[in-house]
């Protein structure tokens, strides 16, 4: 498994890394357990992101992910934000290995968390919810890596 | 502070010695006889090949040279050990007990033999991290084949009580495997002192070629060939014999036996420095195995509230090669299974970190690894959302 050179710098030296301490809308997604937590926080102006922060407990991966979708969201209004896909995170970041894909849906749910917070702390309709994966109680990080597992079939 | 190449994964694997190869390479371009033949070139190579078997099997405490089957490394010789045993005593099926903690290489073909129809029991350590030979008592059936426990576990380093285990399952009628792949020239071991029917080993990991190793099983223990072809190694183990890798196996075994009492003592006091280093400069550290039987070069420990890749890269970036039990080092779904089978949580487990020792080691290797240590893990835990929240401050 191989990490691209902007994952490994987006590791090495991850931007906006922290918590606005006047934030407008907080996400937190993940879980310990799993060994990934990550917390977006978002100033709004405009009903664009005009400034954001992120923490994250993870892998490489994790981190790149996290720091990554801070660019993009920045200065992105609200609809733009919540419409970043995990493949196009991990376009942005020149590929990621497929056991770490789930990764970039860690970001891209952080982020919609945190518009959704904004916008119900402020008496309007949340717009991402119902395509936060991490809301699904169902929903296994790892699924889509399954096919890639060292599995052996046996008859 | 200069960038320096900080190897400490030699329970990993360990770079070949010198000696080792040296003594190797007149086996591929100079005695290069296939050692089935009977002309003089393969009399050559079979009275390398034999020498060396001789020299492997003083060295473990065998009897017989055909109690030593050469294979293509540690994995296949556990493979082997639990297919081949199991499946010749009871074709039809009957009980095997591993600890669950065992290397892949073992738990793969039990879980194999399971789906053949095998009942297999996973027996659970004790979470000082071993294996309580009174827990395996009570594990055994009328019915049990093979006991298979791992003489020191690759993770968290602990050695585990073979010669009463070993009793145990003799008692019971069943046989008795270990997995020596960690221990063989890092701690004494021999197969008459521990009471064992079978024992798999590894060259590379005592300074030996990789893709070689060996698979003693006592004279008389059933055993049916996973290899089978032209029936070399008694026919227990097909295929034209590695003699070049063979020969530095035996070298490097010999080599780390005449070394091993100064080189244990060595490798005990940096395994020491290691872990009393980390656990009083980090806060919210711990060694995660209290059992203090253990291997000299294996330090592992607990850094709370961070990833285990995440401070694996971030100490690669700095010139220290270290592993670490977390999921996502694997890309496998669970953190380390080694460590969930002594109760360690998960989110815990996900921050585990192994520091292992061997021969080139030094001393400044480990003072750079504790310098450059404590400030990664500041950063990571800084970066955490749950650090602050869950142990307060982030600084060390």
């Amino acid at each position: 498994m191989l990490y691209s050179e902007k994952v490994m710098d987006h590791f090495n030296n991850p931007r906006n890394v922290g918590v606005l301490d006047d934030a407008d809308g907080i996400g937190e997604v993940g879980n310990p357990v799993c060994g990934d937590v990550m917390k977006i926080s978002i100033k709004v102006a405009d009903d664009k992101i005009d400034d954001i922060r992120f923490q994250t407990l993870g892998c490489g991966a994790a981190i790149a992910t996290s720091s990554i979708v801070t660019e993009m969201a920045r200065g992105m209004s609200l609809e733009q934000a919540v419409a970043i896909t995990k493949k196009q995170v991990a376009e942005e970041l020149g590929g990621l290995p497929p056991a770490k894909m789930h990764c970039s849906v860690l970001a891209t749910d952080g982020l919609k968390k945190a518009v959704d917070d904004y916008l119900v702390t402020h008496g309007r309709d949340p717009i991402a919810v119902g395509t936060i994966a991490h809301d699904d109680p169902e929903f296994d990080p790892h699924a889509e890596e399954h096919d890639d597992a060292c599995e052996v079939t046996e008859e | 502070m200069e960038a320096r190449d900080a190897y400490l994964d030699y329970a990993a694997t360990t770079p070949v010695d010198e000696r080792v190869l040296e003594a190797m390479l007149p086996y591929y371009t100079q005695v290069w006889g296939n050692p089935n033949s009977l002309y003089r070139r393969g009399r050559e190579a079979y009275t390398a090949l034999e020498a060396a078997r001789e020299r492997v099997v003083g060295a473990i405490g065998a009897t017989h040279p055909n109690e030593v089957i050469f294979t293509a490394g540690g994995t296949e010789a556990d493979n082997a050990a639990l297919i081949g045993i199991t499946t010749r005593a009871r074709p039809d099926g009957g009980h095997l007990v591993v600890s669950a903690f065992e290397h892949h290489a073992v738990l793969e073909p039990a879980q194999f033999l399971e789906k053949s129809g095998y009942a297999v029991t996973y027996l659970a350590p004790r979470p000082a991290g071993y294996i309580d030979p009174e827990d395996l008592r009570n594990a055994l059936r009328d019915d049990t084949v093979l006991v298979s426990v791992m003489h020191g576990n690759n993770e968290i380093g602990t050695l585990q009580p073979i010669r009463e285990l070993a009793e145990v399952a003799h008692e019971r009628g069943a046989l008795f495997h270990t997995d020596a792949a960690q221990t063989l020239g890092k701690v004494p071991f021999n197969v008459a002192d521990l009471g064992v029917d079978a024992a798999s080993f590894s060259g590379h990991k005592i300074y030996g070629p990789k893709g070689v190793g060996a698979l003693y099983l006592k004279r008389g223990t059933p055993f049916a060939p996973m290899v089978r072809g032209g029936g070399q190694e008694f026919k227990k183990r097909s295929g034209t014999q590695n003699v070049a890798g063979i020969v530095g196996f035996a070298t490097a075994l010999d080599l780390v036996l005449a070394e091993l009492p100064e080189e244990a003592a060595r490798l005990a006091s940096l395994r020491e420095r290691i872990v009393s280093g980390v656990t009083s400069t980090i806060e919210n550290t711990i060694e995660s195995a209290s059992y203090p039987e253990r291997l000299p070069n294996i330090a592992h420990m607990i850094i709370k509230g961070v990833e285990g890749e995440a401070m694996l890269l971030q100490l690669d970036a700095k010139g220290v090669a270290v592993s670490t039990g977390s999921a996502c080092s694997s890309g496998s779904l669970e953190p380390s299974h080694v460590l969930l089978s002594i109760g360690c949580p998960p989110e815990l487990a996900h921050g585990s970190v192994r520091v292992s020792v061997g021969r080139f080691t030094t001393a400044e290797d480990v003072e750079y690894f504790l310098e450059v240590f404590p400030p990664i893990v500041e950063r990571l835990r800084m970066m955490s959302p749950l650090y602050a929240k869950m142990y307060g401050s982030a600084t060390t």
